[in-house]
């Protein structure tokens, strides 16, 4: 008993335990049906329509058991007025403001850009063309040079360049930002204990979660984009600066003490060097969640492609939508490959090389940039393409979208009503009918069987918190979204995996894949399902199972690949054939690392599902949509907090599993 | 070995390391030994106990002992990499455990170097430049630190591949690098934790020919790590056989062959072929002055093993000379093929 306080139960009881568990399950659910379940274990008060600023203005009361919302409302709007923070960041919004405004001025011409005019659009399809031919070869340099040309030619140059200057301005902040509480958790370990949990509420609190507070604070406007997409991109980069810099070998550290380094020579020749590997990786991260962010931030008024993107999505022009999608893609996949390959590159110390070719690169550069300068003064097109002379595609796309909606709408509509009828209606009821008590006590007690009262307790925790804060039929309505498309993403995307992993070559492309879609901002899925499927619930759930599939699929993989050759040799030299390769040895060993791919799919799908909340559903995100409309910050974080509680949730559990099951297979 | 006054460069008393107490909780007597009663507490390891040892000017003392025996910890707490739990370190005089930062770089910067087992080169930066990155932490100007480093790439052997990076070079050619990194201040002390352990069995023999050649050129004081028996028996002049973080015992390879202090030590020397190691001194019998004696004489510190050829060869006993080619003793031929075939039994 006192070990299963402790340690949870051990593995080859745990059957037993998940059967008594189940059955307490069953028991509540059978009293439920006999009525004999009392009101007060069976329905927790929920949160009222209200917002916090009206319950708090007029002295209303509250329904919910504790008002958490509330009390973050008066806790923020203490510290906004009472203690003056607001004017702190209202200064920071501003030379933020003028930051941005500085970079929108050079790359589109005005008078804090130094004066110059707008470079010609030719000008930066030389620098992506020469920077992507430096860095890795042609078909890179084709790759921008295109993306450039789209946004030329498309006619959206005006807001890729301001999407491009909100990405040059938080950017490098969240890379400074991160390397600097990196090194510093590095250094101290306390704050190491602190900071890391914190990243994690940070990482899975909704993304337009995050936007209520800092409208609050920094306005409305472009700066604000850039202060919520920078507080979304600095946890990757902080962990993987602390990854880098806890790999490195103890005698690299001590070779460098040796040879009579000080503490910051240690830091910067040694230690951030060595690192390098994982912190451009952060690097490249940082790239992908600005991107991701930037689209987001267009909610609270942030100019640029994602704000043009809402605009059209919301008139329901969809074929000028995928034209943008298409840009944001476009944009996100060559930033990723631009930042992968620099962070590849091998550098050359070939000291001996004459001037011109050591400096091979940005002489052409120059070269060519002057060409088009002087070119384009001649060619106005060169310069600018106007309006009349843009393409667009959009009635194309139109026409192809009616006559799939023409043509197959019985289809879809069917599919639609069987798998809203059969399977999302009924376990949206089972766990709406459950009483609250017994899914706490079910989570609770697969806590204390994997993890013991430590696990039992936190996850406990977790589920009250969202319960007494007043949200838990509508959590109970995200958990079912989640759980649904994660059934989903395991049942195809596993097997998908599988499949993948048989034949090296299928196994890369696969990879490749996974990879081009994850540097898809997730706004983006949105645009097909639409297409396809109109704006309602179902399309909400299409758009988390496509969006979640990826790291299913991948870490299938990745896991199956990982499998040590010499253990593939003994069991074919034992006689097994593919198949029992396959059960015998292979799953089991990467089970570990498929378990953390369905981890993945799990936070990814929280993470969609709040934004997919913006085509219709009755979630906890279509409320966190409600209170960024009235700007109702205690409501807003606390539905932020209730996502990222279930998100942490379900990772705790997962990961717990995860560790005991490595070192019991001995992979550290 | 000598016979001029030895001067001790690295001494320590009473040194150790216990790894999961505070040093303020331990009691300690007046020779700062520490009472054993702290052993009983959960999740203490000692490291290294009660270890009192002096390397003097130009000695090369090799720490042998199995993993898990401390030696590691033993040479870090001798280069304070790690704090020592107790006792004294004095490097030259000085008390090393006393120093603050600044006076510990600075030690580091002109007096120590130190090899690494897996080579700990830093890996973007060229063999040149790892080479002369101890020399850039001193803040020497670029001409110089090249010229010097290029004199450190010539001492290894490693011409020509100035320009590469680490990952392009194969073991041997890395651990090449780390002694040329850790020779680069010309240092008086040199540390090298297990440099060779990581070679192959080929490579490794190459690397000790290569080590024997540096030292006989340079003359350091030198402390070096290894689990290999053999390699220690090569290369020292003393050894200090470790064992659960205790000395065993120190001694030259001769005598620790010949009387082993503990039956830990024992088991290393019983399968050591005793030819590699003893002596024509110490295996000669005193000369009754009636027997006959051949020709020529073999050296009183001649290995067994490069005279053994020559002594079956004689039909009488061989004298045995000092330096002084003064007879000192003869050697039979029974005592050479004792050692040759049965010396368990005899010795």
């Amino acid at each position: 008993m006192k070990e299963l306080l402790l340690k949870g139960l051990r593995p080859e009881q745990r059957f037993k335990g998940l059967l008594v568990v189940i059955a307490v399950l069953a028991v509540l659910l059978i009293g439920k049906t006999l009525n004999l379940v009392p009101d007060f274990l069976d329905e927790l008060p929920q949160h009222s329509s209200r917002s916090s600023h009206d319950i708090r203005q007029n002295n209303l009361s509250y329904e919910e058991l504790v008002p958490v919302g509330l009390m973050l409302d008066t806790g923020f709007y203490f510290l906004r007025d009472d203690l003056g923070l607001m004017h702190v960041t209202r200064f920071l919004g501003r030379s933020l403001k003028s930051l941005i405004e500085i970079f929108q001025n050079i790359l589109m011409g005005g008078r804090k850009g130094f004066g110059f005019d707008a470079p010609p659009w030719t000008a930066l399809l030389v620098i992506a063309l020469v920077t992507g031919y430096a860095l890795k070869g042609w078909r890179l340099a084709l790759l921008a040079g295109g993306t450039v040309s789209y946004f030329a030619i498309f006619g959206l140059w005006k807001y890729s360049m301001q999407t491009l200057s909100l990405l040059m301005a938080s950017v490098p902040i969240s890379i400074a930002i991160g390397l600097v509480l990196g090194i510093m958790c590095y250094r101290k370990k306390s704050l190491e204990n602190v900071l890391l949990p914190l990243l994690g509420v940070m990482q899975t609190v909704p993304h337009f979660a995050y936007l209520i507070p800092v409208f609050v604070f920094f306005g409305v406007g472009t700066q604000t984009g850039v202060i919520a997409t920078i507080i979304f991109a600095v946890p990757p980069m902080v962990r993987l600066t602390l990854l880098g810099l806890k790999k490195i070998p103890p005698e690299i550290v001590e070779a460098g003490k040796m040879s009579g380094c000080t503490s910051r020579q240690l830091m910067f020749r040694v230690q951030l060097p060595t690192a390098r590997n994982e912190i451009m990786l952060g690097v490249n991260q940082v790239i992908m969640q600005c991107l991701a962010m930037v689209v987001i931030a267009a909610f609270i008024g942030a100019d640029g492609l994602g704000f043009r993107l809402l605009n059209k999505l919301n008139t329901l022009k969809l074929g000028a939508s995928a034209e943008i999608g298409i840009a944001i893609v476009l944009l996100a996949v060559v930033l990723d490959r631009l930042s992968r390959a620099w962070a590849e590159k091998k550098r050359d110390y070939t000291a001996n090389l004459p001037l011109y070719q050591r400096y091979k690169y940005p002489i052409i550069l120059v070269s060519l940039l002057t060409i088009t300068y002087i070119a384009s003064s001649y060619f106005p097109v060169l310069y600018k393409i106007s309006k009349n002379l843009d393409i667009t595609f959009a009635p194309q796309w139109d026409g192809l979208i009616d006559w799939v909606v023409v043509n197959f709408d019985a289809e879809i509509e069917g599919f639609r009503y069987f798998v809203i009828g059969n399977l999302l209606s009924p376990m949206r009821d089972a766990l709406l009918f459950a009483p609250f008590i017994s899914v706490m006590l079910f989570v609770a007690g697969i806590g204390l069987l994997l993890g013991g009262y430590y696990s039992a307790l936190l996850t406990l925790a977790f589920l009250v918190f969202i319960g007494m804060a007043g949200w838990w039929d509508r959590a109970m309505i995200t958990a079912y979204m989640v759980l649904f498309a994660t059934f989903i993403c395991i049942v195809i995307g596993i097997p998908l995996g599988i499949w993948s992993a048989i034949k090296v070559k299928r196994a890369k492309t696969a990879l490749f894949w996974c990879d081009t879609f994850q540097t898809f901002p997730s706004f983006i899925y949105i645009i097909p399902v639409i297409m396809l499927f109109q704006v309602n619930d179902f399309s909400a759930i299409m758009c988390v199972i496509l969006y979640s599939m990826v790291p299913a699929v991948r870490y299938t993989i990745e896991g199956l690949k990982s499998v040590p050759v010499d253990l593939h040799e003994a069991v074919t030299m034992a006689g097994c054939n593919k198949r029992q390769r396959l059960f015998q040895l292979e799953l089991p060993l990467a089970l570990p690392h498929i378990m953390l791919g369905v981890n993945q799919t799990v936070m990814f799908a929280f993470s969609m599902v709040i934004i997919a909340a913006w085509v219709g559903t009755i979630d906890l995100g279509q409320a966190i949509f409600g209170s960024l409309s009235e700007s109702d910050i205690g409501k807003g974080v606390t539905l932020g907090l209730c996502v990222s509680f279930m998100a942490l949730l379900v990772d705790h559990l997962i990961n717990r599993w995860v560790r005991e099951r490595r070192a019991l297979l001995g992979m550290g | 070995m000598t016979t001029e006054p030895l001067q001790p460069v690295i001494r320590c008393h009473a040194l150790y390391k216990i790894f999961g107490v505070n040093s303020d909780q331990l009691e300690k007597n007046n020779q700062g030994l520490i009472d054993p009663s702290y052993k009983k507490r959960p999740g203490v390891v000692t490291a290294v106990n009660n270890v009192s040892l002096e390397i003097n000017r130009g000695e090369l003392l090799v720490v042998m002992g199995l993993s898990g025996s401390g030696k590691s910890t033993l040479i870090r707490c001798l280069s304070r990499l790690i704090e020592s739990t107790s006792g004294t370190i004095e490097i030259e005089g000085q008390n090393l455990l006393e120093m603050n930062e600044k006076e510990l770089i600075e030690l580091r910067r002109n007096k120590m170097g130190m090899v690494f087992q897996n080579f700990a080169l830093l890996p973007h930066r060229t063999v040149l430049e790892n080479i002369a990155f101890p020399l850039q932490m001193r803040g020497i100007k670029r001409a110089a630190y090249v010229e010097r480093a290029r004199k450190m790439i010539e001492l290894v052997e490693l011409g020509g591949r100035e320009n590469s990076f680490p990952r392009e070079l194969s073991g041997g050619q890395q651990q090449r690098v780390g002694i040329a990194r850790s020779l680069a201040v010309e240092p008086d002390i040199w540390f090298l934790d297990e440099p060779f352990s990581a070679l192959d069995p080929l490579i490794r023999k190459e690397m000790q020919d290569e080590f024997l050649r540096l030292q006989s050129l340079l003359k350091k004081t030198i402390a070096f790590i290894t689990h290999d028996f053999d390699e220690a028996l090569k290369i020292a002049d003393r050894i200090a056989v470790m064992y659960e973080g205790n000395v065993e015992q120190v001694g030259t390879p001769e005598e620790i062959v010949l009387n082993p202090a503990t039956d830990y030590v024992k088991k290393f020397t019983s399968d050591v072929p005793r030819e590699k190691v003893l002596t024509a001194g110490s295996v000669m019998d005193a000369r009754d002055g009636q027997e006959n004696l051949s020709e020529k004489s073999v050296s009183v510190n001649a290995r067994v093993e490069t005279i053994a050829e020559y002594v079956l060869g004689q039909n009488n006993a061989v004298p045995v000379t000092d330096e002084h080619d003064q007879v000192i003793g003869v050697l039979h031929q029974q005592k050479v093929l004792e050692i040759l075939f049965s010396g368990k039994s005899t010795l």
